[in-house]
């Protein structure tokens, strides 16, 4: 099929041939079409079908405003729904195909909506048709709506494309590359500033590329292209085209998506997109400005476009949209697209300008009708009739309608700012809120004359290079051409009685706005959601003026009452994939990997994820069939002989300084001042309101320096307290803090052969006999010949344990030295789970416990609350509320019935009492099987429990249907005279 | 937002973490004050319009922030270290 549309001229590059396919037919276009214009220049007019009705449509406009020529990319996981096919830039090899219909797109079955559905799908339809019965939703409507209408569909595969983030810093920022803005950027990078150009064309040079204008004796194209050329060879300039500035954000901050790679075939290893973060402190805004459409009966047929779009494709693309063209107009801006084609020597059929005025100018073959208006129109699959009021028919392939022009406010709104209504030029211009330090000019101010553009960008640059300090360099005054240009506000053609389309996209017509205003939904917002106007993808930017003008003349208000919408980002779509960037699949959150991970590895480990850490939970020996057969020989091992356990995750904080200990005494609800140099405290830390926050064990291994332990899960939190504490309530404190966890590898080391294995690795120099190095000890040693080390003898396990920290690098070492050193002892690593089971076995509270909704008091530990001094929680414990009699004390649990299973976050009851809230005597918080005991063991909270010693309770959880009677006993079921962390 | 840290100098709103009124700063010092130490923990006012609040810079210098913000546009108005601030006394 040959190029039958394509015509001479244009910015394509015709030494560059491309073939791509549509519907799966092959067609040819140039290098520099977009797949809009290679589709218009293959004599291509039906693009898709209408959201709703779906009535036939072609393309509107020429740029990433269009609501109709949406289109499926690619294929497979390739696959890109609801693309515009106006800012689609060729390649080789693109596959497109139309969307949102079924059966071909010439003879969609689901075009009866539009003959048969129409009267029942109008505004508000979800609203009224589907009240009742609620069951039919479901089964019947939804399935019926959710086939009719919508967009293209999704591959549903991974994106297998990739995505970058970056961060780009700019004194200026300069949004959009026409005229006003290449001068702009001009002028800025002159002056020395630091500049980014920023725009969503391939091509940039906004209006320029599509306008036969001049610019000091070059085509407007010309100078755009060379005054490009010049930036781009400056280093304090960053041009970026194919990059939307899509939202601006608080202090001078943007996000820009740059498409990289959707131009090419291959993406080859770049990333797809890149969201950038850019960084501004001065910004100017020259978005331009975008051409409404005009209402009247059947106005969205295959063949009816914008008339600057004709222009732009007749200019920049070199493709004919119409032999024979008519124009609709309201403004003179009809007039240039007439006055293009003629110039060319194509036909135009009729000028039709809603104005009673004088004829603008003279159309050579062309019907000048004034103060016309078009009522209908006819082709179902291209126009090939217009019908004026006055009943005159006019034959047409091509119609090009102009509403006048909208300036590009969305970005001046996104911080909350209202345009203007100006009633000169009938369009909202920015208001007097922008977005901090942003300034605008040029069409997106209403400057819609090229000369009138570039000196407003000139003086506004001026300005903006002003209040950053530079100095103005000279710039010689262009010549350009001054184009007059004056609108009405005429919107729709009253004398209509067939459906006139407002949003195209959304399928939105005349009627349903007044439908909208007669049921009552007259503010602009309501009016938007009970007809969807401006709802779809393009967010109503072709529609959204006509809309409110309509509604202002059904309320009689002026459109300035009426108001608009309120704009948010993104300018345009953007996809996920690029917000997500990098951080999918693993990458969503990183884990953190222990010292001894690699060796874990190596050993079969089963991982759990802790607080961001990955934690070897047990160690699988071949033959063990179930976990807890592996969990069951560590803890016996462990008590046995010795265990090995990675406790590097947990929070390490160095403090120092010669009010270190005062500092403790505030974080701390327990006393820290007396403790000696070389012993270990535990501490038990409280929120403000008193409820248990954290604990650990703090060690003093000077008389000003202290290493605390946190809680894996809190260790960024109580950092960040303690930080708190230090600079805004005690700043006059000598303390300083910095977090270690990183900085050290711990291993707790536990068992009766704990110590014998450790004096294998421990240098000779440091003793670790129970006289030498007690229960609670601390000391800075070396180990395995002049390591440094830290050892501790504490113990989670309520065995003689010890744990042993060296600098992280030497983790995996460690590891490996004291599996080595511990064979003849039968040494077993144990994972979390195993050290679940010692804890509990031992009533150690853990995060089950510190759960946020249980104090001292509930924990036992109210003897902890040292009232001599000062700490953070001390007051607010005090409550009566939470220190009542009946408080709920941790305790021990064991099943009546030896081996019933008992479960966490069961509620005890009184047995035999209805189980209803009334009665929850408390909850079971941690539960294990003890291979000490041979049995379930659990520890929770109950009334009075500390009372209630070999009292009998149910244990009920109806959820996983497990209710088992319970024996309250202590909490430490292992050793409960402690002699073996002490022997 | 950007958050022009006086350690730093200007740095993205990522880097900072938010806690809340400044009115944490100012402990009551009563032990026996029940009352003072509730309305400390659990009165704020909620105004549109300035807001003196407290920031951590903790993925920089890590220097706590008190901060004045206008809470209808996030115009930042001042920026203290909050230690220089509570040496100075002019909190409690």
């Amino acid at each position: 099929m040959t190029q039958i549309d394509r015509i001479s001229g244009g910015l394509i590059d015709r030494n560059t041939p491309m073939e791509f396919f549509f519907n799966g037919k092959l067609l040819q276009g140039f290098k520099g079409d977009t797949l809009a214009s290679a589709l218009l220049a293959n004599g291509v007019r039906l693009m898709g079908r209408s959201f709703k009705y779906h009535r036939p449509r072609g393309v509107l406009t020429s740029g990433s405003e269009e609501p109709n020529a949406l289109v499926e990319l690619g294929r497979n996981a390739y696959k890109e729904p609801n693309t515009r096919a106006t800012v689609v830039e060729l390649f080789n090899k693109l596959e497109a195909n139309s969307q949102n219909h079924r059966g071909p797109l010439n003879f969609d079955l689901m075009a009866v909506s539009d003959l048969f559905l129409s009267p029942f799908i109008g505004a508000g339809f979800y609203y009224k048709t589907f009240m009742w019965p609620a069951s039919f939703w479901e089964k019947l409507y939804e399935p019926i709506i959710r086939m009719s209408a919508g967009l293209g569909s999704l591959s549903k595969l991974e994106d297998p494309d990739h995505y970058d983030k970056g961060f780009l810093h700019c004194d200026i920022l300069i949004i959009g590359a026409g005229p006003t803005g290449i001068l702009s950027a001009l002028v800025a990078a002159k002056a020395g500033a630091k500049v980014i150009l920023a725009d969503e064309d391939f091509l940039m040079g906004g209006r320029l590329n599509s306008e036969n204008l001049e610019i000091d004796g070059l085509p407007g194209f010309v100078w755009a292209q060379q005054t490009l050329e010049q930036l781009s060879n400056m280093k304090n300039v960053k041009v970026l085209n194919r990059t939307t500035v899509y939202g601006a954000y608080d202090h001078g901050i943007f996000g820009a998506l740059e498409s990289c790679t959707d131009h090419l075939r291959e993406s080859g290893s770049k990333p797809r997109q890149i969201l950038w973060k850019i960084y501004s402190k001065k910004s100017i805004l020259t978005a331009g400005a975008v051409e409404r459409p005009l209402a009247f009966g059947n106005n969205d047929r295959p063949g009816v476009m914008m008339a600057g779009a004709v222009r732009a494709y007749v200019n920049r693309w070199g493709v004919l949209p119409g032999k024979r063209t008519a124009v609709f107009t309201n403004n003179d801006d009809g007039w240039a697209t007439a006055r293009t084609l003629t110039d060319k020597g194509f036909e135009v059929t009729a000028v039709i300008d809603s104005r009673n005025c004088k004829p603008i100018e003279n159309i050579p073959g062309a019907s000048i009708i004034m103060g016309g208006s078009i009522v209908d129109t006819s082709g179902r699959k291209r126009i090939k009739n217009i019908k004026l009021k006055n009943g005159q028919i006019i034959p047409c392939d091509c119609l090009a309608i102009s509403g006048g022009w909208s300036p590009n406010v969305h970005l001046t709104c996104h911080q909350r700012g209202r345009p203007n209504w100006n009633s000169d030029l009938n369009a909202f211009m920015p208001g007097e809120h922008l977005p901090q330090n942003m300034s605008v000019a040029g069409a997106v101010n209403g400057s819609f004359s090229l000369s009138g553009a570039l000196s407003e960008g000139l003086k506004v640059t001026n300005n903006v290079i002003d209040s950053l300090g530079l100095k103005k360099p000279k710039i010689k005054k262009l010549q350009a051409s001054d184009e007059a240009y004056s609108s009405s506000a005429f919107w729709y053609v009253k004398e209509s009685v067939k459906r006139g389309w407002v949003d195209f996209q959304n399928d939105v017509t005349v009627k349903d706005i007044k439908q909208s205003y007669a049921e009552g939904f007259r503010s602009v917002e309501h009016m938007k959601r009970y007809t969807t106007m401006g709802m779809a993808t393009d967010q109503g930017k072709t529609s959204n003026i006509l809309g409110l003008a309509i509604m202002s003349e059904c309320t009689g208000k002026p459109i300035q009452e009426t108001g608009t919408t309120i704009f948010r980002p993104p300018y345009t779509p953007i996809p996920l994939g690029a917000l997500a960037g990098r951080s999918r699949g693993k990458n969503f959150r990183p884990y953190r990997l222990t010292p001894s991970h690699e060796w874990s590895e190596e050993q079969g480990a089963i991982f759990v994820e802790v607080g961001n850490w990955l934690r070897a939970q047990w160690y699988p020996k071949s033959g063990e069939k179930s976990w807890r057969e592996s969990v069951d020989r560590e803890v016996l091992a462990t008590r046995n002989s010795v265990g090995i356990c990675d406790v590097t995750t947990l929070g390490k904080i160095d403090i120092q300084g010669s009010d270190a200990a005062d500092f403790l005494n505030i974080v701390y609800a327990n006393a820290f001042g007396k403790l000696s140099v070389g012993k270990v405290r535990y501490g038990l830390m409280l929120r403000e309101d008193g409820i248990a926050y954290d604990d650990g064990t703090t060690a003093r291994f000077g008389e000003n320096h202290f290493i605390m332990t946190t809680t894996t899960a809190n260790a960024v939190l109580v950092f960040r307290r303690l930080e708190f504490v230090r600079q805004c309530l005690c700043p006059d404190m000598d303390v300083h803090i910095i977090s270690t966890t990183d900085a050290w590898a711990q291993f707790a080391v536990a068992g009766p052969n704990s110590r014998k294995l450790l004096e294998k690795i421990v240098d000779k120099a440091f003793g670790i006999s129970n006289e030498d190095f007690p229960f609670m000890a601390c000391a800075e040693i070396t180990v395995c010949n002049g390591t440094p080390a830290r050892l501790f003898r504490i113990s989670f396990s309520g065995e003689l344990a010890y744990e042993l920290a060296v600098p992280a690098r030497y983790g995996d070492s460690l590891i490996r030295a004291l599996m080595n050193a511990g064979e003849e002892f039968n040494v077993t690593p144990y994972g979390t789970e195993a050290l679940g089971v010692m804890r509990i076995e031992k009533g150690h509270a853990a995060g089950n416990e510190l759960n946020g909704q249980t104090t001292a008091l509930n924990l036992g530990l109210e003897k902890m609350i040292s009232q001599k001094k000062d700490s953070i929680g001390k007051v607010l414990a005090q409550r009566p509320e939470m220190n009542k009699d009946d408080e709920i004390k941790l305790v021990g649990f064991r099943p009546v019935n030896q081996g019933d299973r008992l479960v966490a976050g069961a509620h005890f009851l009184e047995k035999g009492v209805e189980e209803i809230l009334e009665n929850d005597l408390g909850w079971m918080s941690s539960v294990c099987y003890s291979p000490i005991l041979n049995d379930y063991i659990g520890i929770g909270f109950i009334k009075n429990g500390n009372k209630r010693m070999g009292e009998i309770v149910h244990a009920y959880d109806k959820m996983r249907n497990n209710s088992v009677d319970v024996k309250i006993c202590s909490a430490h079921f292992v050793d409960p005279e402690g002699d073996r962390v002490r022997g | 937002m950007r958050i022009n840290c006086p350690l730093c100098g200007e740095r993205d709103l990522v880097e900072f973490h938010y806690e809340g009124s400044s009115k944490l700063m100012a402990r009551p010092k009563d032990e026996n004050d029940m009352d003072a130490f509730h309305d400390y923990l659990h009165i704020r006012s909620n105004p549109a319009g300035l807001n003196n609040e407290l920031w951590s810079h903790e993925y920089g210098c890590r220097a706590w922030l008190l901060i004045c913000r206008d809470t209808n546009t996030h115009k930042i108005l001042s920026i203290d270290l909050a230690r220089d601030v509570k040496t100075k006394g002019s909190l409690d």
